[in-house]
């Protein structure tokens, strides 16, 4: 056994409220193995302790944190090594990979500096020969030119190539264990596919150990051997990977399964956490839609560039929008697809004006709203919302919920009285699924679902027509990405809402649209309704994004593995 | 949809929400040194309001112990014995007979007697001691304090809200406005600090409120790059888009949305800058260019104990500092404490 974790209970000091320490536990007794040579996956919701769990294994946690238990790596404990002791395995025998690659590497250091740190550090080797090994490292994770790229900094990378340098790092002392902390999480869906390729190919490569955490268990699936599931500091279930999916035992690891959308399947409604807990089935199919519906929204060869200064008085013209035509459907939704730097974010805003377009035209029910000046421009804004991604980012943290809601009413003149907008702003919440408590608190004090919750109630104090939904389930975990995409499907079937829905994961929006459009470096490539899109894809791009999409564990493809 | 929402729009709960304020004065109570600061703070300006108003510190111009009365609480010591020669005891020789002006002795007393002459007694020691004209030391820096807490404080003010609403326009706007608003930027920063508060001075003259407009006027610029590097870093935040697109106005995302949320760092810019501009202004009262010669400040006394510091005259120099170093420290934590008291943790944006 390379790691065994027995019975680790971690607790957050929160600070003395009368004399009296306050304690979170935030994981209550987990015990679980790790064998040489094989990958572990540690699942769960935000909040469930699998990070905790992990970072305890190297004592990367905050200094308020107390650990209990045992955790023996190779037979040492190593919650009663020494620091000095411990800094010499961490990155030489156990290494971390993070979730978000842009803030784990330093960016003033180049490439090549901080794959060498560790090889210097833990192997002694010189800077000569450190450099020539970091090649060889850059060349192994599949990066292309790898000579060239040493010299590079972090923010001259995309996102995929960052992460594999990530990888690169945490290989350089060719360690025993790998803790991947959500290593796919902040990337599209075709480059999820690539890093996790990669990370199984070199786990057989260098024969290690992988502790891979992730909310997904699709992505879970296709990658590991042993499936462990949390909830709420606790395990749920522990199993290997084919028992998990053929034969889940727990009732959370069956209602994780069931509330990822898939591509096979079509159901109106997806599962979430308490209706399978509680039992129930997911509710019945939708209302169907009017195919006679008018056509509410009409864009025509939307462009959009942006200037960069070039020399003194050059100006470079970058092209994220080369000319967009749609239509969409009173009551319709519009999926856009593509990968990040397609220009479809671009297009979502371009369409509510917050970047200004430089060319084409939205026709709102035959009026241009590119053309539209001030007043008229104004009351028109009312009619078409916007949902955005990070709802982290897009509640204003200094306001409480209640006037987060009632300020667009108040801009706009709807309801007569303070009194009258605070109504209807608790009679919103009631509809996405929140209570009037929550109109004086702030928004830190939700969760990301809830506050995407709330993102969405404050666009229908406007009583919109038509929602632009910018990558709006993305950042949130699968269990509650499946609350949110009930919810809006339940609020178009009551408003006859028509949403126009940003996202780069197919499965999601096959699961909520009408028509696909998919998009690259700023053209549209392929435009079809949703089910004659993916049952036959005419773009090489599509079939890759269809590709990408995290399937679970697969039996065929489990059985090819073990005969190659 | 309005349709649909009029059927339950029964009024919510009557529970009245805990408003911005509120929550931040909960927050501010649970911290103890921020409110031990809270009070200090309070304290003197409560000293501050009492000295404006004449309730203490009125005759601080009365010249009530010797020059230089030391400084203590148990009165002066008993005088020495002398060893002089003692003074004969019987009654003086009676010389009217030969004393030509014995006869107008009456008519003397006479005439005095329409005149009063009252005796004052100069104490020997005072409590906090006295300066060289033997005014009381403690009265003295209770003035000063109101002259130098105002000058501070105002000035302070007048420096943010200059500082904050150019920085906002400049980085919320950019472009022309904000090229324009750089170069004034560069120019008020071109000039050492000290000319631009001279030259601002000779316009102004000399008096509090000059003090004020000068400490202000050339004091902005510091806080003006703070605040625009905030704006501009918030104004492309999503939160700001989504006002955009329910349609508030520029104003409105700007000091309704925006300003609360980089309101710690203009409040962090007050603290620093009363602290500076105290000290600034003791540098102006000690060039002559501050409050006027019959009005007393904590620099016009730290400028007078200089020099009787090197007479061994130190109580001055000590009520001075000690009063400034607990009102400086005092405000600084405060402001600290009301930082974090009006922060509501932003949580996944910094």
């Amino acid at each position: 056994m390379l790691l065994s974790i027995q019975d680790l209970k971690v607790a957050f000091r929160m600070g003395k409220i009368d004399g009296q320490m306050q304690r979170q536990l935030a994981v209550k007794g987990v015990s679980f193995d790790i064998p040489e040579n094989s990958t572990v996956a540690l699942v769960g919701e935000s909040g469930s302790g699998k990070s905790v769990t992990a970072m305890s294994i190297l004592n990367l946690l905050p200094s308020n944190a107390e650990r209990e238990g045992k955790i023996l790596f190779q037979g040492r404990d190593l919650l009663r090594t020494s620091l000095p002791e411990l800094q010499g395995v961490r990155g030489r025998e156990i290494a971390c990979v993070f979730q978000d690659p842009m803030t784990s590497l330093n960016p003033v250091f180049t490439v090549a500096d901080q794959i060498m740190e560790p090889l210097i550090k833990h192997m002694g080797m010189s800077r000569r020969q450190a450099l020539v090994r970091a090649e060889e490292l850059l060349n192994e994770v599949g990066i292309p030119e790898p000579k060239r790229r040493l010299k590079a900094y972090p923010h001259e990378m995309s996102g995929g190539q960052q992460q594999r340098v990530m990888i690169a790092v945490a290989l350089a002392c060719s360690p025993k264990l790998l803790i991947a902390d959500e290593p796919t999480t902040a990337l599209d869906v075709t480059i999820q596919r690539q890093v996790m390729e990669l990370m199984a190919k070199l786990k057989d490569t260098h024969k290690m150990s992988m502790l891979f955490i992730s909310h997904d268990l699709g992505v879970v699936g296709e990658i590991s051997d042993q499936v462990v599931v949390m909830r709420h500091g606790q395990i749920r279930e522990k199993a290997p990977v084919a028992e998990i999916f053929k034969n889940p035992q727990d009732s959370y690891t069956k209602a994780l399964l069931a509330c990822r959308p898939s591509l096979t399947e079509n159901p109106a409604r997806l599962m979430v956490i308490d209706d399978h807990i509680a039992g129930r089935a997911a509710r019945a199919e939708g209302k169907a839609k009017d195919p006679n519906a008018p056509v509410i929204l009409e864009v025509r060869g939307l462009k959009k560039s942006f200037f960069f200064k070039e020399g003194l008085f050059g100006k470079k013209e970058f092209k994220a929008v080369k000319g967009v035509n749609f239509q969409l459907k009173k009551g319709y939704t519009l999926g856009v697809v593509g990968e990040s730097g397609s220009g479809k974010t671009t297009m979502g805003l371009t369409l509510l004006r917050l970047h200004e377009p430089t060319g084409g035209e939205v026709l709102f029910e035959g009026k241009d709203l590119l053309k539209m000046s001030g007043n008229d421009w104004q009351k028109m804004r009312r009619r078409i919302q916007v949902v955005f991604q990070n709802p982290y980012a897009s509640l204003n943290p200094r306001f409480t919920i209640g006037q987060t809601l009632v300020e667009p009413m108040e801009i706009h003149g709807i309801g007569a009285s303070h009194s009258e907008r605070l109504a209807t702003a608790s009679a919103l919440l009631k509809k996405v699924g929140l209570d009037d408590t929550a109109l004086n608190k702030y928004p830190h004090e939700f969760s990301g679902g809830q506050r995407q919750r709330i993102a969405i109630a404050r666009c229908l104090t406007l009583n919109p027509e038509v929602l632009v939904l910018d990558e709006a389930v993305s950042a949130l975990d699968v269990s509650v990405q499946a609350q949110v995409l009930n919810l809006l499907k339940d609020l178009q079937d009551e408003f006859g809402l028509s949403y126009i829905f940003i996202s780069h994961d197919l499965a999601v929006v096959k699961f909520i649209s009408d028509e696909v459009l998919v998009m690259q470096n700023g053209d549209v490539v392929e435009q079809a309704d949703t089910a004659a899109l993916l049952a036959a894809p005419k773009q090489e791009y599509t079939r890759r994004l269809l590709g990408a999409v995290p399937r679970g564990y697969q039996e065929e493809a489990a059985a090819q593995a073990s005969a190659a | 949809m309005s349709a649909v929402l009029s059927q339950n729009t029964a009024a919510p709960k009557a529970q009245r929400s805990e408003g911005v304020w509120a929550a931040s004065w909960r927050r501010m109570r649970a911290d103890k040194v921020g409110m031990v600061c809270m009070t200090i703070v309070a304290l003197f300006l409560l000293l501050v309001i009492a000295s404006g108003s004449g309730l203490v510190a009125k005759n601080w111009q009365k010249e009530v112990g010797v020059p230089n009365a030391p400084p203590t609480l148990m009165g002066p010591a008993p005088a020495e014995a002398t060893g002089t020669i003692a003074m004969p005891k019987g009654p003086n020789v009676d010389l009217s007979d030969i004393d030509p002006l014995a006869p107008r002795y009456k008519e003397w007393d006479e005439r005095a007697k329409q005149f009063k002459t009252e005796e004052v007694v100069k104490s020997e020691t005072l409590p906090f001691g006295g300066d060289r004209l033997g005014r009381d030391v403690l009265a003295k820096v209770i003035k000063g304090a109101e002259v130098s807490i105002m000058v501070g404080v105002l000035a302070a003010v007048v420096a943010t809200i200059i500082g904050t609403v150019l920085g906002a326009i400049s980085g919320f706007f950019g472009g022309k406005v904000g090229d324009f608003l750089e170069w004034l930027y560069n120019v008020f920063t071109a000039i050492p600090g000290i000319l631009l508060i001279f030259a601002f001075a000779v316009i102004f003259g000399r008096g509090v409120l000059s003090v004020v407009m000068i400490l202000g006027l050339a004091g902005w610029p510091g806080i003006y790059r703070l605040i625009r590097a905030e704006f501009m870093k918030h104004s492309v935040r999503e939160y700001v888009r989504s006002a955009e697109a329910i349609g508030a106005s520029k104003t409105s995302r700007m000091f309704k949305h925006i300003l609360p949320n980089v309101s710690h760092v203009a409040l962090v810019q007050l603290s620093l800058h009363v602290v500076g501009f105290i000290k600034s202004e003791v540098i102006l009262s000690y060039l002559g260019l501050g409050v006027g010669v019959d009005q007393v400040s904590w620099g016009t006394m730290l400028a007078e104990s200089q020099s009787e510091l090197i007479l061994g005259y130190w109580w001055q120099l000590a009520a001075v500092t000690g009063f400034m170093a607990i009102f400086v420290t005092a405000f600084a934590l405060f402001t600290d404490a009301l930082r974090d008291a009006l922060d509501p943790k932003l949580r996944g944006l910094e």
